[in-house]
Formats: C-alpha cells, sequence, structure tokens
C-alpha cells in the first residue's frame, strides 16, 4: 500500500473561523484512513508551483479536516474554494505524534497550541488515550481558535492571549506552568515551542513539537525543508522537516 | 505504441523521461507512487566525496511560475551513496545516473573514478550548481575551465559522460562546444538561473543564502532556447530540462534538439508528473503516427 498518494478531495464543509481562518473538511477515501494525528498534507493551489503544507487537524473515516489561515496568494486561493470544488491534496506525509508509550507510566498529556499552531494538537488530543489538557495560546480574542473543539474532546482547556484580551493575560507557559501531565505535546511559533521544551526539560518529562519549514517536494527527496538538529552525542546536522518530522523530540532540536 | 526508447552515449533508456538531479533524491520517495522503471533514467542527487551539509535554511521560495533553492549540495556523500542507495536504486530497472560536484578538479576526477567500477550507468558533471562557494559553477561558466575540468575526469572516467551546464554565461553553444571537443559524450541543459527574492517587510531575502537557483515553468522557453542553439552547434546528444511540466512541454523540448529531457520541480507540483508526461507523449506519437520518439529530436523548422 501506498504510504502517500495524491487526491482529488471534494470539499464537504467549510466555515470561516474569525477573520481570516478557514475551517475545511473534504472527502479523502483514499488518504483518510493512512493519516495519523501530527502528518500533514502538501496542497496545491490552483496555479501555482509549489504545494502548501497544512497540518491534519481531523480525521475520519473517509474525510479529512483542515483549518488554515490566510497568509498569502496560495492560502488566500485555497480560502476562496467553496462546498462542492476539489482540492489538490498530497498526503499524509511526515510522522506523527507518538501517543503510545508501552513503557512508561504516562496517564495526563498536555497539547499546546500557539496561534496557527493549534490545528494539528486537536487531532493529537482526539487520538491521546490518556487525561487531557489543551493549552491554547493567541495574539487577541478574534484570533482564538477551536476552543470548542478541544472542550468537546473532554479536554481541560486554557486559552491565553497576549493581550489579554481572553483568558489568561500572557504566554501559555503561564498555565501550563501550573498544570501536572506526563507528557507534551505542541505546535507553535518558535520561541513558544522553545518556552514549552525548556519546562519539560527541566521536568524531565517527553515534549514533542511540530515544527515549520519552507518545503518543495514534502517527502524528503528535495532537501528543501532543513531544520538543524542535534545528534545524541551533541554534534548539529540538518534534518528534513517533511520527512524526519514535522514532528521532532524537542531534545533534539536546535531552537534558534 | 510507438517506440519511446533512446540512446545516449551507448546507454538505452526505455523512455526519454530522466527524473533531474536534486529533486527526486534517489529515488525512494517516488518509488513508493509509482515503479522507477516508469522513468527513463534518474540523476541522483548531486554526490561530493565527503557528506555535505548543505546550506542553511530558509532554501526555498515560490516566484511567479517557478521557484528557487538554495539547498547547496547536502549530500551524503560518494561512500554512502554507494553503500545504501546505489544497490536498491540499480535494481529498479531505471538507468542510474551520478551526478558529481567537488571543489576543485582533483575532487572531481576522484569521484569519476570511484564510480568506474559500479552499478553506475552515466556521470554527469555538475559544473553548473549555483548554491556552492566553491566548485560547481565556477568550473561551468567559461571555455577553457570547462574544456579542462571535461579533458580531466574524462582521462579517469571510464563511464559514458555527460556535462551539465549553466545557463549563467552569455553563450552556452560555445560552452557545449568545449565540453564536446574536450570528450563529454553529451551535454545536459540547464541547471538554475541565479535568482533572489526579498521579503520587503523583514528586509531580508527569503533564502539564507541570499541568492538561489530558479526552476519551474518559468525558465522554460529560456531552456528550450538554449537547447536549440546548443542543438545546433554540437553533435553529441543534448538532454534537456527546464521548466518541462506537461507532455506539451516534452514534445517543444524535443524539437528543439533534445534527445532525452529531465523532469525536476514538476515533481513538487504534481508528483505523477513524469507518468502525464509519458502518457501524452505515447498519445501524442500514436495520433500523429511517429514511430520512433527520437523522430521528434530537432524537428523545429525554423523560420
Ligand atoms: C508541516 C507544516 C504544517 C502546517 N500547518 C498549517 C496549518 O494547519 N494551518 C495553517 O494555516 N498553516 C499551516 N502551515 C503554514 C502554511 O504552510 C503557510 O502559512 C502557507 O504555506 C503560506 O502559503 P501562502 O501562499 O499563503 O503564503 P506565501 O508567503 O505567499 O507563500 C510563499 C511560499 O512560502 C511558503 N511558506 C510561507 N510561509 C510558510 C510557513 N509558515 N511554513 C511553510 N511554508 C511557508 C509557501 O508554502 C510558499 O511556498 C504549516 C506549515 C508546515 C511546514
Ligand atoms: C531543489 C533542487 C535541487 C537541485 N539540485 C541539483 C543538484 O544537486 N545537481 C544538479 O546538477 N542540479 C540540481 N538541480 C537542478 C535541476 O536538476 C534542474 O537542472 C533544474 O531544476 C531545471 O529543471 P526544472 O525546471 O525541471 O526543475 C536542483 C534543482 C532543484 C529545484
Ligand atoms: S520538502 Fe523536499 S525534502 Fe522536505
Amino acid at each position: 500500500m501506498k504510504p502517500y498518494d495524491v487526491e482529488a478531495c471534494k470539499i464537504l464543509r467549510r466555515t470561516v473561523l474569525g477573520a481570516d481562518c478557514f475551517d475545511v473538511m473534504v472527502l479523502a477515501p483514499k488518504l483518510a484512513p493512512l493519516a495519523r494525528p501530527g502528518q500533514f498534507a502538501n496542497i496545491l493551489p490552483r496555479g501555482k508551483t509549489l504545494r502548501r503544507p497544512i497540518s491534519i487537524c481531523g480525521i475520519g473515516k473517509d474525510t479529512l479536516r483542515f483549518v488554515f489561515q490566510v497568509r498569502g496568494e496560495g492560502t488566500k486561493e485555497l480560502a476562496a474554494l467553496s462546498v462542492g470544488d476539489t482540492m489538490d491534496v498530497f498526503g499524509p506525509l511526515g510522522n506523527g505524534f507518538p501517543l503510545d508509550f508501552p513503557n512508561l507510566k504516562i496517564r495526563r498529556a498536555a497539547f499546546v497550541g500557539g496561534g496557527i499552531g493549534t490545528p494539528p494538537m486537536l487531532a493529537a488530543a482526539a487520538a491521546f488515550p490518556g487525561e487531557k489538557l489543551a493549552v491554547l495560546g493567541f495574539r487577541t480574542k478574534a484570533a482564538v481558535l477551536l476552543e470548542e473543539d478541544f472542550r468537546a474532546l473532554g479536554c481541560k482547556v486554557a486559552v491565553t492571549t497576549d493581550d489579554g484580551s481572553y483568558g489568561v493575560h500572557g504566554l501559555v507557559t503561564v498555565p501550563l506552568s501550573e498544570e501536572s501531565f506526563d507528557v507534551c505535546y505542541a505546535c507553535g511559533p518558535a520561541p513558544m515551542l522553545k518556552a514549552v521544551a525548556a519546562l519539560c526539560a527541566q521536568r524531565k518529562i517527553p515534549c514533542y513539537v511540530s515544527l515549520e519549514q519552507r518545503m518543495a517536494c514534502g517527502v524528503g527527496a528535495c532537501l528543501g525543508c532543513a531544520t538543524p538538529l542535534r545528534w545524541p552525542d551533541g554534534t548539529v546536522h540538518y534534518g528534513h522537516v517533511c520527512k524526519d518530522g514535522p514532528v521532532f523530540s524537542a531534545a533534539d532540536v536546535v531552537f534558534s | 505504441m510507438a517506440d519511446l526508447s533512446v540512446n545516449i552515449a551507448g546507454v538505452t533508456l526505455q523512455n526519454p523521461l530522466i527524473g533531474a538531479s536534486g529533486t527526486v533524491g534517489f529515488g525512494r520517495e517516488y518509488a513508493a507512487l509509482y515503479p522507477l522503471s516508469t522513468l527513463g533514467g534518474i540523476s541522483c542527487k548531486g554526490l561530493t566525496l565527503k557528506e555535505r551539509p548543505g546550506n542553511p535554511p530558509p532554501r526555498i521560495a515560490e516566484t511567479p511560475g517557478g521557484m528557487l533553492n538554495s539547498v547547496g549540495l547536502q549530500n551524503p556523500g560518494v561512500e554512502a551513496f554507494l553503500k545504501e542507495e546505489l544497490p536498491w536504486l540499480s535494481a529498479q530497472g531505471t538507468v542510474v545516473i551520478a551526478n558529481i560536484a567537488g571543489s576543485c578538479e582533483a575532487d572531481y576526477c576522484a569521484m569519476a573514478e570511484r564510480l568506474n567500477d559500479t552499478a553506475v550507468d552515466m556521470i554527469e558533471l555538475n559544473i553548473s550548481c549555483p548554491n556552492v562557494k566553491e566548485g560547481g559553477v565556477q568550473f561551468g561558466t567559461s571555455c577553457e575551465s570547462v574544456g579542462a575540468i571535461t579533458k580531466a575526469v574524462r582521462a579517469h572516467c571510464r563511464k559514458p559522460l555527460i556535462v551539465k551546464l549553466s545557463p549563467n554565461v552569455s553563450d552556452i553553444a560555445e560552452i557545449a562546444a568545449a565540453a564536446e571537443s574536450a570528450g563529454a559524450d553529451a551535454v545536459s541543459l540547464i541547471n538554475t538561473l541565479t535568482g533572489m527574492r526579498i521579503d520587503i517587510r523583514t528586509r531580508r531575502p527569503i533564502l539564507h543564502n541570499n541568492t538561489g537557483g530558479l526552476s519551474g515553468p518559468a525558465v522554460f522557453p529560456v531552456a528550450v532556447r538554449m537547447v536549440w542553439q546548443v542543438k545546433n552547434r554540437v553533435k553529441i546528444p543534448v538532454i534537456g530540462m527546464g521548466g518541462i511540466s506537461t507532455w506539451q512541454d516534452a514534445v517543444e523540448m524535443m524539437l528543439a534538439g533534445a534527445d532525452a529531457f529531465q523532469v525536476g520541480a514538476a515533481f513538487f507540483t504534481d508528483p505523477y508528473a513524469p507518468v502525464k508526461i509519458l502518457e501524452g507523449l505515447n498519445a501524442y506519437l500514436d495520433e500523429n503516427h511517429i514511430e520512433h520518439v527520437r523522430d521528434l529530436t530537432g524537428g523545429v523548422k525554423p523560420w
């Protein structure tokens, strides 16, 4: 069986979230059964040369859900599609979050999302068997995403905003540092990941982060999406976000 | 069914489509989608004697109708290639081309020597990489340097030798002629055109390397023109590439003078692009009652 493939996916549902985010559910009978939380898809906006990497936010029997923000021309083009249109999806790509720990006592997991890094955390939380905590950080109230979706999964949810317009005023590490958990998953801006990784390192608990990089092939062929990683002996080398990631153990990541 | 096979420097390719160096790695990622025997050949990621880490990220930027890359020849080194990639790749039923680079003449010669008694089918001399500080394109921009490096490598190379040309020159036909007279068995062109993008918000170039190599549909007309000029100048086979993304592009490239062609950035837009290009090419040949794909080569009727 192919580990990934291209599928012309029909858009079943499309909603606008806040000012510039779109929540899209597509029919993907070929790709959905292959998908695991933490993986992404490379989606081709019409007329573009490069596909756009978008995390898988939800996995159904024959559907995939994507939540994306309009950042530039490509995401604008994807946002212009309507229900019934097709999306050219290549996926699922990369490695998912490790959610099973047969040899460790892992009961409570923290899912930390920063801004548009939140969507992949939802897929991970949905698949985690134990008790779950979601800490979601945003710029401002209008940018808050998926809060109710995390609640619906039975997560304890804490929301933070940079400007204090909603939830806790401050960074995700504020509520996070008051909670106890056995494993942590995070996706968001690099400074946030760095802070979350430091908190977990201090507590000596495993932390997995999902990284971003500009991509071309999405499968490990072009070596475009390099990211600096540390070998166990401390030496630094370039790994590739699409194939070695996007999920990495925070201990291996060189945060700039 | 038309005969799609072509012969380049004594090596038979089952069809004229070759995966371009640096865009298909060592083939494994696309072998997950279709057998590599679908392709006439695969040109591997540029190899050097020792492992190279490549350039800091970002390495990719999109451009209208194309892309820039500044990967900078990240590769595991020739020994790792021979041990870990070649045994598998050479069993896939496609022609294997080793794309080689170096920072001095001795490196290129040692690479050619090392590959002599291996399962590699052909060598592609990369003297046209714009993304490394030394080596690469510095050998590829004057007739003297192209002649000298081709001659030196030829003396060590017992495999068919393809010289890959840079488009960042004023007269590419002259350069091709220099490669031919120095003993090249074929030329391939074009490598990427040097380009740059700047983020107007941060005033930073998007690529950490500041500049990168442009490829994709945007370069296609330049590539067609250069292939045409080179074909009119040399007798050795010409492998055309640069922006081919449809079967119509492939036909056009062959009419311009290509004996075979490579596909690069199109893999990124559509991983199945090569399959579609070959299907379209086949149908075109049948519809036009053309028996051999090689009959297209140089078929342009210039004004
Ligand atoms: C593994 C992964 C998962 C992602 N998941 C999501 C998600 O679920 N939701 C979401 O809204 N965004 C996500 N992103 C970011 C998203 O890929 C970019 O916002 C998007 O590519 C921007 O495209 P554009 O055409 O709108 O922007 P432009 O700036 O016009 O894009 C130009 C080029 O740069 C690339 N690019 C620009 N910003 C980024 C970026 N941050 N990361 C990677 N490539 C970039 C584009 O892909 C394109 O090739 C993810 C990125 C990665 C690497
Ligand atoms: C990401 C990337 C990496 C490349 N790496 C190499 C390389 O290692 N050696 C080489 O000779 N050419 C390299 N090239 C150039 C291609 O082989 C080809 O000449 C060029 O991309 C034009 O073809 P295209 O427009 O079909 O991509 C690379 C191109 C890209 C896009
Ligand atoms: S995008 Fe090509 S290697 Fe990651």
